[in-house]
């Protein structure tokens, strides 16, 4: 126990100083702990529920737009600020600032809720691939249509004030605003997979018609939990919006195959359906982006390519599934101890 | 919203649109339903869902033109990119597809669309991001007083995409190959039972299905455009159609084939082009609505 | 006697094929009603018709009193009617313990329940009914590792676990060796008396189902071919040329 208390706090206390002992790295801690949020609420649905969603990635762009369209709309008229041609220059008070990114990022969340509700509610009658190139088709869609959307700036996307004081302090703001909710997103996937709807959520994964077959409320709990997911990476996306100042719709807020894939890969590379497999995973993936992006000049793309087959081909359990095979014990995993006393 | 409907009024203000719309669309989806016919059988047969058949559809366009770029004559590239895409295919097989086969299926959904993304990118480096096409040195046909226009290269591009799915369909009925296709779809079990070597039947099938696709994107890219990231759509609409269609059913998909060209030009028509991509998914959406609406009638769910 | 599930004149058929034509009967509460039938007779399709794994043709099944041919798999479920499976369905990858506390009756649960641990006296109830069934030496074993016939004793478990007012047991002995079969006899008649379990079970073994059941209904050919107390179905000539006519 002791043991355990020791490795948390070590832990926290590094979340707590990183930005400061790894100064020049600031800008990419937050963006890892956006891929661990993105990567653990994945796997709420994906490897605790079985429904391998390639959709997720809807709710980072619709948690931007969400985010971004409640900031401006607190001081501004939407139309006119998103509109490419005017002159005007809007400038945010501090106070319009914190509060617009405070309401933006938390509407944002509630927003994309909701939304995982409405859509879950049709795409979770699809089972298998049909649910994964149904969510993808949603996610393709939502770009598609945003990006026509005049009113929330069309394919130019929406640009949003810096933050009002010193540079390095908002990039470290950022790196809290996402550790933050890093922390809660494992917290409570931690809690919620100890709990009985976690169990229930294991049971639509293993055998969904069993679990019907027992009265379970399977459409209830699957939507739960898509919306709960839902959730953080819409505050993920919100918080995303703030940090990166500009973005648009197909490339930085709908990007399907950028983060919408990495955060499958991430999972798979940790462990699928593990607490800490996609951590683990989202920590090895962005190492490895980040190296092969600054070292393979072009060529990057092929290399994540290649990442992603090789590790759903032959690394299929990821780092967490290697770990439990190789130190069961570290994991708690009793076998034979009720016979072990049986005999003593 | 004012240009859509008035788009849309169009259509029925001049009933000869409506037929230009048809046969333009007709044309582009006997090339979509060669693609779809290449899923249905990889699906069918091995049940790999295959994210990376549009990509394979844009190789094959991209083999023809670069051929056509060295002086052969375009015709000579559907040929071509196919024995090239099939070596591809094969390839990948042996690399890939026979590891994921057995496994659930998000795994080959996922590796698939690794190699998607492969493709796409290596096509990029090596052409560039530009959209490209051949043009065919051919006559015009017009009929209706001018205002219906048939191209004789994308007639021609039909009447190829036809000859190569006739070749095909004889090939599985005829060929012991087929038989043997056939036999391992039903059940892979028994074929390997009566001694089917079913791992040849899978190298085969998945390397005929990229052979098809690449020979449909030659086509492609004589009577439309490709671009190395236009794979993604070409899948879409792939999955769209065995959707719409079913598994094991040819003359389903040839005419789901035909009727998603057709209605995608609908929507190029009322929507613009720009929303392309946006109709092609949104169809996706409406296949899957209506087939889970169906499924649901039987209390079964859609997988 | 109340009746709890009627079954008044249900056909199904796919395609040409009609599994059942015509069938009516009912199952009286707090009893053991058996239906048995050749291979083939339709015992199965009439077993999935009731919790609604597919729609009927015609006909109507009620469960006390309210009508549930229309209701889907988890309505019907949740109403307090539950079925094993033939082919056993539990969770393989899952030890026995956990595969019970899954079983918890979620019907039962408010959503603020259902997002609390399991209690003490959860934990309990999975040991107790497993150790009802025989398996409580092997809980922390994985379900899969198990051989066919303890999954079956699991899949009774988890069953019971779920606290049905009715129970459909498909085939509860087959693949069960044959010295434990007079301890699932048993047990199936304590889950009866002593939880109250209305059970209605498809069997194949004469024996077990002329010592269990307080009525018995025979299928054949997809219709009904008798029906009565257990000394009067084996005397009944009909019932014993179907079996012989199998041969």
């Amino acid at each position: 126990m002791s043991k355990r208390f020791v490795f948390y706090g070590v832990l926290i206390a590094f979340i707590l100083i990183a930005p400061f002992i790894l100064p020049d790295f600031k800008t990419q801690l937050a963006t890892l702990w956006l891929m661990i949020i993105v990567a653990i609420t994945w796997d709420m649905t994906g490897g605790q529920m079985g429904y391998n969603s390639l959709g997720n990635i809807f709710f980072y762009g619709t948690g931007m737009y969400v985010a971004a369209i409640i900031a401006i709309a607190i001081a501004f008229d939407v139309g006119e600020y998103t509109n490419a041609f005017s002159d005007t220059i809007y400038k945010f008070t501090d106070t319009q600032y914190f509060l617009g990114a405070a309401l933006g990022v938390l509407g944002a969340g509630v927003f994309c809720a909701l939304c995982a509700l409405i859509i879950g509610y049709i795409t979770f009658g699809l089972r298998g691939p049909y649910f994964a190139i149904g969510t993808l088709g949603v996610a393709i869609a939502g770009g598609e249509l945003v990006s026509n959307w005049d009113w929330v700036g069309g394919g130019q996307g929406i640009s949003l004030p810096v933050y009002p004081y010193d540079l390095e302090g908002g990039k470290v703001f950022f790196y809290f605003l996402f550790a933050g909710t890093g922390v809660a997103a494992f917290v409570f996937a931690k809690w919620l997979y100890s709990t009985r709807f976690g169990a229930a959520l294991n049971a639509i994964r293993d055998d969904e018609e069993k679990a019907e077959a027992m009265g379970l409320h399977t459409m209830r709990y699957k939507l739960i939990a898509w919306s709960l997911s839902a959730f953080f990476v819409g505050i993920a996306g919100g918080i995303s919006a703030f940090q990166l100042i500009h973005f648009e719709p197909l490339e930085t807020a709908y990007q399907t195959i950028n983060l919408g894939i990495f955060m499958v890969v991430c999972v798979l590379l940790g462990g699928k359906g593990t607490l800490w497999g996609p951590v683990v995973g989202a920590i090895v993936f962005h190492l490895f982006k980040e190296v092969t992006w600054n070292y393979f000049l072009g060529w990057q793309w092929v290399a994540l390519g290649t990442l992603i087959v090789v590790t759903v081909v032959y690394f299929r359990d990821g780092i967490m599934g290697w770990l439990v095979r190789v130190r069961p014990e570290w994991f708690g995993i009793r076998v034979e101890s009720r016979e072990r006393e049986a005999t003593s | 919203m004012d240009q859509f409907l008035a788009n849309i009024s169009l259509l029925f203000e001049f009933p000869i649109v409506n037929l230009k719309i048809v046969i333009d669309g007709v044309m582009i989806g006997a090339l979509f339903a060669l693609s779809a016919y290449g899923l249905a059988l990889v699906w069918g047969v091995m049940n790999v869902k295959n994210l990376a058949q549009g990509d394979f559809v844009i190789a094959g366009g991209y083999v023809a033109w670069w051929l056509a770029n060295q002086g052969v004559h375009p015709l000579l590239g559907v040929p071509a990119a196919f024995v090239v895409l099939w070596i591809l295919g094969w390839v990948i097989y042996k690399l890939v597809i026979t590891r994921v086969i057995e496994r659930d299926l998000f795994t080959s959904l996922l590796a698939t669309f690794g190699i998607a993304i492969i493709i796409a990118q290596v096509l990029n480096l090596l052409f560039g991001s530009d959209t490209q096409s051949i043009a065919l040195k051919y006559d015009t046909l017009y009929f209706m007083d001018g205002f219906i226009d048939v191209p004789i290269a994308k007639l021609l591009g039909v009447l190829m995409a036809a000859a190569l799915a006739t070749g095909v369909i004889l090939f599985m009925k005829w060929s012991r190959m087929g038989q043997a296709i056939r036999a391992t779809a039903q059940d892979a079990r028994a074929a390997r039972v009566l001694g089917i070597n079913t791992e040849k039947v899978y190298a085969f099938t998945f390397s005929l299905n990229s052979a098809i696709c690449g020979a449909a994107g030659a086509i492609v890219v004589m009577v439309w455009v490709i671009q190395p990231f236009y794979g993604i759509t070409h899948s879409i609409r792939a999955f769209v159609i065995v959707t719409a269609a079913g598994l094991g059913n040819l003359p389903g998909v040839i005419a789901a084939g035909l009727g998603i060209g057709a209605l995608e030009q609908y929507g190029a028509h009322i929507f613009g082009i720009g929303y392309q991509q946006a109709v092609a998914v949104l169809l996706l959406l409406i296949v899957l609505l209506i087939r889970l609406v169906q499924q649901k009638r039987v209390r079964k769910s859609l997988q | 006697m109340s009746e709890i599930i009627q079954i008044q004149g249900v056909s199904k058929t796919f395609g040409g094929v009609v599994a059942n034509n015509n069938v009516t009967l009912s199952v009286n509460k707090g009893d053991i009603t058996g239906l048995i039938g050749p291979n083939g007779s339709g015992k199965t399709t009439l077993f999935n018709s009731i919790v609604g794994y597919h729609p009927i043709d015609s006909g109507s099944i009620q469960f006390e009193g309210r009508e549930i041919s229309r209701k889907s798999v988890q309505d019907i479920a949740r109403m307090g009617l539950i079925r094993t499976f033939q082919q056993t369905r539990i969770y393989g990858k899952m030890n026995c313990v956990k595969n019970m506390l899954i079983s918890l009756p979620h019907r039962k649960m408010s959503l603020l329940e259902s997002f609390k641990q399991n209690s003490e006296q959860d934990f309990e109830k999975a040991d107790r009914l497993l150790e009802f069934v025989g398996l409580y030496e092997k809980r922390y074993l994985n379900a899969g590792s198990l051989s066919f016939g303890q999954q079956k004793l699991l899949e009774f478990a988890m069953a019971l676990m779920n606290e049905p007012t009715a129970l459909l047991l498909d085939e509860p002995t087959a693949g069960i060796n044959p010295t434990l079969i007079n301890g699932l006899i048993d047990r199936l008649k304590r889950a009866n008396s002593e939880f109250g379990i209305t059970l209605f079970v498809i069997e194949h073994n004469m024996r077990v189902i002329m010592n269990l059941a307080d009525r018995i209904y025979c299928l054949a050919h997809g219709e009904l071919l008798a029906e009565g107390r257990p000394e009067e179905i084996q005397n009944n000539q009909k019932v014993i040329d179907a079996y012989l006519g199998e041969h």
